[in-house]
């Protein structure tokens, strides 16, 4: 007997919504052929079988490139393997010696979270102010977007180049703007107590504009009523920005602020050009000592242990912010 | 013209001055802060037109007296920035249309297609966005290494053809805004499934693909960590690298690094000038790191 039914499942805007017959199976005797019924029967292998060719160069990378590495990573992390003699299990050797003996890696630890604590705040607030000056209507405000965005586009070797000489001890601006203040020239990069900050000073120049844009399209998104009701109940600027602005930009604010985050676990290439992780370990991040122990000293087995370390990590980052978003995010008023 | 009163209006200043006020101001800082950004590369400008005496001068000189330009023929005679910029160019635009392709088969399906687990799919492409490069670098090095690839361009563009979470992504929510009406008129048409990819989805798309393909483009061209990894030799070096290495070879010749740097710049400046709004809309949707 034949049933047709409505299946109307409609998962997302635009999917297709057809009417679709239920598996029942016509007796065998009917106008239906095998090949028909069988397509009917095994409905979910034939839609894969029509959608696998698409799907084949994905899911390939899917694997060889994401999962699979990721287990191998977590694998890896118990051998110790310096690519030329066979791997040799140690267990969790690795693990003993990040926490235990190895001092090193609590001091990249906590370089990585000043880097985090300094980077973070300054690359989230100062591109909002910069947005909320640039959403007026002005003329030319396109040409300061593009000014803005700039150094985002640009290579960081390129720019690092640059910034390596404005940090130049003797001869670089900076120091010379200090001085001209009547300040001390700073020895910037060849101190360990200021390279951090120089370095993050780099990476927040860079991302400015970008995290400007992103914040420039949640502002646009407030409607100008709000605005000018506030001013018709006589609210200063700054009173509309603390309670119209701020909550109604909150969605913009948790992605910058994601972002900013996990960008700041992974910074590498400023370290690179700019301080090689010195002087004296005062710069060495995790991602820059994962590279560091993995491909400068082949320690491949103890790179893998540090990088599953900061999964870890990032993971739980990640699932507290998604779970915390629901506190302070307004995504309406 | 009418003036509204506001409420705690004490000093009448005339609106419009006000607003004149407040449009200068806000020109003001947006100058202050846009000079501070391009100071660097301003810098950078002058600085590889010096001379090596001018160089070192202090008080530093804003510009260069009689500009160098030799210094440009110097750096590239020193360094083969062509072997450098057609590196950087074909690891970076062949991924780029590896990319363009995988992706939007894969986003068409996940489209338009319906197949068993097609939503759980579509989430763990997502997921594997938030992974930290790190977890899977060294065992993709590991395997580049097995496969003999290392030290050539190969590991840096074969993973560009094997789809990728931003490219599926972004295609998929834009080949979801096209009407059902036009799918379903090439379907009664007789078109079959590459058809509709190739007939319909693929023309309409032309700003979407060339968001995915410039970003894509940009990323590997910018990318220093895989070149650093994977390129030993001199001749296979992209520009990142080279430049990276221009660095530790010419240490204190500021003025050849810094028309160096200049050189690396261009092409992408002018790509981006160019292009600049498919960088911001690929950067906007990604929240991957420029």
């Amino acid at each position: 007997m034949k049933v047709s039914g409505q299946d109307s499942k409609t998962t997302e805007k635009g999917i297709e919504t057809h009417a679709e017959r239920s598996v029942l199976v016509p007796p065998k005797d009917s106008g239906v052929s095998t090949a028909t019924r069988l397509r009917k029967r095994y409905r979910g292998l034939s839609q894969w079988l029509d959608v696998f060719p698409y799907l084949l160069p994905t899911i390939l990378g899917f694997v060889v490139f994401n999962i699979g590495p990721i287990i191998a990573t977590f694998v890896l992390g118990l051998t110790k393997w310096d690519l030329l003699s066979p791997p040799q299990w140690v267990g969790l050797g690795n693990y003993q010696e990040m926490f235990f003996s190895k001092a090193l890696f609590w001091r990249v630890m906590r370089n990585t979270i000043e880097y985090t604590l300094l980077y973070v705040p300054l690359s989230v607030i100062l591109p909002l102010l910069l947005a909320v000056v640039m959403n007026q209507k002005l003329r030319g405000i396109g040409i300061f977007r593009t000014a803005f965005f700039l150094p985002a586009v640009i290579s960081t070797v390129a720019v690092g180049i640059v910034w390596l000489w404005l940090y130049h001890e003797e001869f670089g601006v900076f120091n010379y703007a200090l001085r001209s203040v009547g300040l001390d020239k700073i020895p910037w990069l060849n101190s360990p107590r200021w390279a951090m900050p120089a370095l993050v000073l780099m990476s927040v120049w860079k991302v400015l504009g970008y995290n400007m844009v992103i914040y420039l399209a949640g502002l646009q998104n407030i409607p100008q009523d709000y605005h000018d009701a506030a001013k018709i109940d006589g609210a200063v600027a700054w009173q509309r920005f603390v309670h119209i602005t701020l909550p109604l930009v909150s969605a913009s604010t948790f992605f910058v602020l994601m972002i900013s985050l996990i960008n700041s676990f992974q910074v590498f290439e400023q370290t690179y050009i700019l301080t090689q992780g010195g002087p004296a370990y005062s710069t060495l991040t995790l991602s820059f000592y994962i590279y560091k122990e993995g491909f400068q000293f082949m320690h491949m087995g103890y790179a893998a242990a540090l990088a599953t370390v900061m999964f870890i990590i990032l993971m739980i980052f990640t699932f507290f912010h998604l779970r915390l978003q629901h506190r302070w995010v307004h995504y309406e008023m | 013209m009418i003036r509204r009163r506001q409420p705690g209006d004490n000093t009448p200043t005339p609106l419009r001055t006000r607003r004149v006020a407040r449009k200068a101001l806000s020109y003001a800082l947006l100058s202050v802060a846009a000079l501070i950004v391009l100071f660097p590369f301003l810098w950078m400008f002058s600085s590889s037109l010096k001379t090596v005496a001018e160089i070192f001068q202090y008080p530093p000189l804003l510009l260069p007296q009689s500009p160098q330009w030799s210094n440009y023929p110097a750096v590239m005679q020193s360094f083969p920035f062509p072997k450098f910029i057609l590196n950087s160019l074909i690891s970076s635009a062949l991924p780029a249309i590896g990319q363009m392709v995988t992706c939007s088969l894969a986003a068409y399906v996940f489209a338009w297609k319906r197949f068993p687990g097609r939503e759980v799919a579509f989430v763990l492409i997502l997921a594997t966005l938030m992974l930290p490069y790190q977890t899977t670098l060294i065992p993709t090095y590991v395997l580049m290494r097995y496969l003999g690839w290392l030290d050539t361009l190969r590991p840096l563009i074969v993973p560009g053809f094997l789809g990728g979470a931003f490219g599926t992504f972004l295609l998929r929510q834009f080949f979801l805004t096209i009407p059902r009406d036009l799918i379903d008129a090439a379907k009664m048409d007789g078109c079959s499934d590459f058809g509709i990819y190739r007939h319909v989805l693929l023309p309409l798309s032309r700003a979407a693909l060339t968001t995915v393909g410039i970003f894509i483009f940009m990323l590997h061209w910018n990318d220093l960590l895989r070149p650093v990894i994977y390129l030993t030799s001199y001749q296979k070096m992209t520009l990142t690298v080279g430049l990276a290495f221009l660095k530790g070879q010419h240490r204190t010749e500021w003025s050849l690094l810094m028309a160096g740097a200049v050189i690396s710049m261009v092409p992408m400046l002018i790509l981006y000038l160019a292009a600049q709004r498919y960088f911001e809309e690929g950067m906007l949707l990604s929240g991957i790191k420029g």
